[in-house]
């Protein structure tokens, strides 16, 4: 009995959770009249063609250059920030060395040190180095562990396997860093794995960051891509191109996480923290 | 020995482990410590980021006090947290317990309120909610359906906070699965032990789940805090911090400050106030639940 209610409770929360997502993909389909008119996410009709005039949207360039853009920053930004957390995790999990405590206290320092105090700054420095409007301020920083939540994930990862592997491994040849790539990491891969989903999801949502630093509609990555669209279209605009570029902006999130769910749920755990 | 060889780059020694930690190190200077005295040395200056700074002293803070805007801007980001950060932790929990009731196919539960979270700040789902609130949209359809009359979404001050509250709220699905993970972690004896002992549910509720969750509960409360009153994203797409400034947060403020007045100096003693408040609400949170957490270890 209890456990019914529990169910009609979970399904009837789920259904609310879920329904705007199902909506905005409807109302991708929907005239502006349709969309005011019913709360029924079914369309009367499926056209395709709002997508193709979505992908070419009204900004000089199509979805398909933005979505260039947007990798641009991730795949590096991924790579950096798995290479770098991983490293630096290594050293505080494995390792004894003077300073260790207060090392660790920083890191639980930037985890909590709020991103808008600092960003000003930043836009400064790299304004200085003449770097605004390139990837750089949006991609170099990762390769400094500059998300602490992700080394402290690592870290309780690396406890996690015995020291024997260490030994065993420094007996078979292995060095103080081929002991981590080739012994530790496979052991800890579904948190390597959870780090790379979540630093291309925040990628993905970010918006303040390349809002700051990134100033030509050229290099402009999806976010900025989609504002600007909302932005350069009125009130009587067919609100479904815009809808429609929603729904394909939402896609490589979504498409991510159900790839990678499997792998990671173990990893999120520890990785929901900051999510 | 030699430690260190060409297989073997970073030794095996004393230093091999701040070796390694030796990136964060480096980026903690640069990325967190040097932005942040920064930032405070450029609070002291009048800095209109064309002329070279010039040190005027304490005068952008004291213009916070008498500037009207600021002091709305904070009390609008101290309501918005203050109604966001307890109903959220409200809401994970109280599902989190939901899903811990050894249910059959959770993980398509746990999936779809985990969604939202991941898609958090993307633009794409901003717009969807402008969609949603915009008059004779979808939130005004449902009212109408139960037979109540629209609400003004964007004319209002109330309904324009509850529209981005209700955005964030949506996505308490990271808050919730670490309430989850916790609840995993609370050893089952326990609750046996207290049926024994002719515990109800709602009795081992507040002496057995509460008190084991209260480090969990704390480092949600600092994680919700800190991102609450950092908002920006969802009122300057959204609403762009109208109707009458009501939802104009001080991430707004420090935003136009610096980049549509080009007042940096002014910008960056905000931005400093604002972590010096962020720091004291959670030293607050700490003293205040500091007693409830030291009795149990």
């Amino acid at each position: 009995m209890k456990k019914a209610i529990a169910y009609l409770l979970l399904t009837a929360a789920a259904l609310v959770m879920l329904y705007p997502l199902l909506w905005l993909l409807g109302a991708s389909f929907k005239t502006n009249d349709e969309i005011f008119s019913s709360v029924w996410f079914m369309p009367p009709r499926i056209e395709m063609s709002v997508y193709g005039r979505a992908w070419q949207t009204v900004t000089p360039y199509t979805m398909g250059h933005y979505f260039f853009n947007t990798f641009k920053i991730i795949i590096p930004k991924t790579v950096f920030a798995v290479l770098s957390s991983v490293i630096v995790a290594y050293g505080f999990a494995r390792f004894d060395f003077p300073f260790k405590r207060i090392c660790l206290t920083l890191l639980m320092c930037s985890m909590f040190m709020p991103s808008i105090v600092t960003i000003l700054p930043k836009y400064l420095m790299w304004n200085e180095m003449g770097l605004i409007n390139t990837y750089v301020p949006l991609t170099l920083p990762s390769l400094f562990a500059c998300e602490g939540s992700f080394v402290f994930i690592l870290i309780q990862f690396l406890r996690g396997i015995p020291k024997e592997f260490d030994e065993a491994a420094k007996i078979d040849g292995c060095g103080t860093l081929a002991t981590l790539f080739f012994v530790l990491v496979p052991c800890i891969k579904p948190a390597v794995i959870s780090i790379a989903v979540f630093t291309f999801l925040w990628t993905m949502n970010d918006f303040l960051s390349p809002l700051i630093m990134i100033h030509s509609v050229e290099k402009y990555p999806l976010s900025l891509a989609l504002r600007l669209s909302v932005d350069s279209t009125g009130q009587g605009y067919e609100q479904r191109s815009i809808i429609a570029m929603s729904v394909i902006g939402l896609i490589p999130s979504i498409a991510v996480f159900s790839l990678a769910q499997k792998k990671f749920v173990s990893g999120i755990t520890m990785g929901g923290l900051s999510g | 020995m030699k430690t260190h060889t060409f297989r073997n780059p970073v030794g095996t020694g004393k230093y091999t482990g701040l070796l390694l930690v030796s990136p964060f190190i480096i980026g903690f200077a640069l990325f967190t410590l040097y932005p942040f005295v920064c930032s405070f040395v450029l609070g002291l200056t009048d800095y209109d980021r064309i002329t070279p700074p010039r040190f005027i002293g304490l005068e952008n803070f004291s213009r916070m006090l008498s500037d009207s805007t600021f002091l709305t801007a904070v009390g609008v980001t101290f309501r918005y947290a203050a109604i966001l950060v307890p109903l959220k932790l409200l809401v994970s929990l109280g599902t989190a317990l939901l899903l811990n009731m050894e249910l059959k196919g959770i993980g398509v539960y746990r999936t779809a309120f985990y969604i939202p979270s991941i898609l958090g700040s993307n633009l794409a789902v901003v717009i969807m909610w402008q969609f949603l609130f915009t008059s004779g949209g979808l939130a005004d359809q449902l009212l109408k359906a139960m037979g109540l009359s629209p609400v003004s979404w964007y004319g209002e001050p109330l309904p324009a906070m509850f529209m981005i509250v209700l955005l964030r709220l949506w996505e308490f699905g990271s808050t919730m699965i670490i309430f989850l993970t916790a609840l995993r972690d609370i050893p089952k004896e326990l609750y046996e032990a207290a049926k024994v002992d002719g515990c109800g549910g709602v009795r081992s509720f507040f002496s057995i789940t509460l008190p084991q969750l209260k480090n969990v509960l704390f480092i949600n409360f600092v994680l919700q805090v800190i991102a609450a009153m950092q908002e920006f994203n969802a009122p300057y797409m959204i609403t762009g911090g109208a109707p009458m400034n009501s939802t104009y947060t001080l991430g707004m403020l420090i935003y136009d400050e610096m980049f549509r007045f080009g007042d940096a100096g002014y910008a960056n003693a905000v931005s400093w106030v604002m972590s010096v408040l962020i720091g004291a609400v959670v030293a607050l949170m700490y003293k205040v639940t500091g007693r409830m957490r030291g009795d149990e270890q």
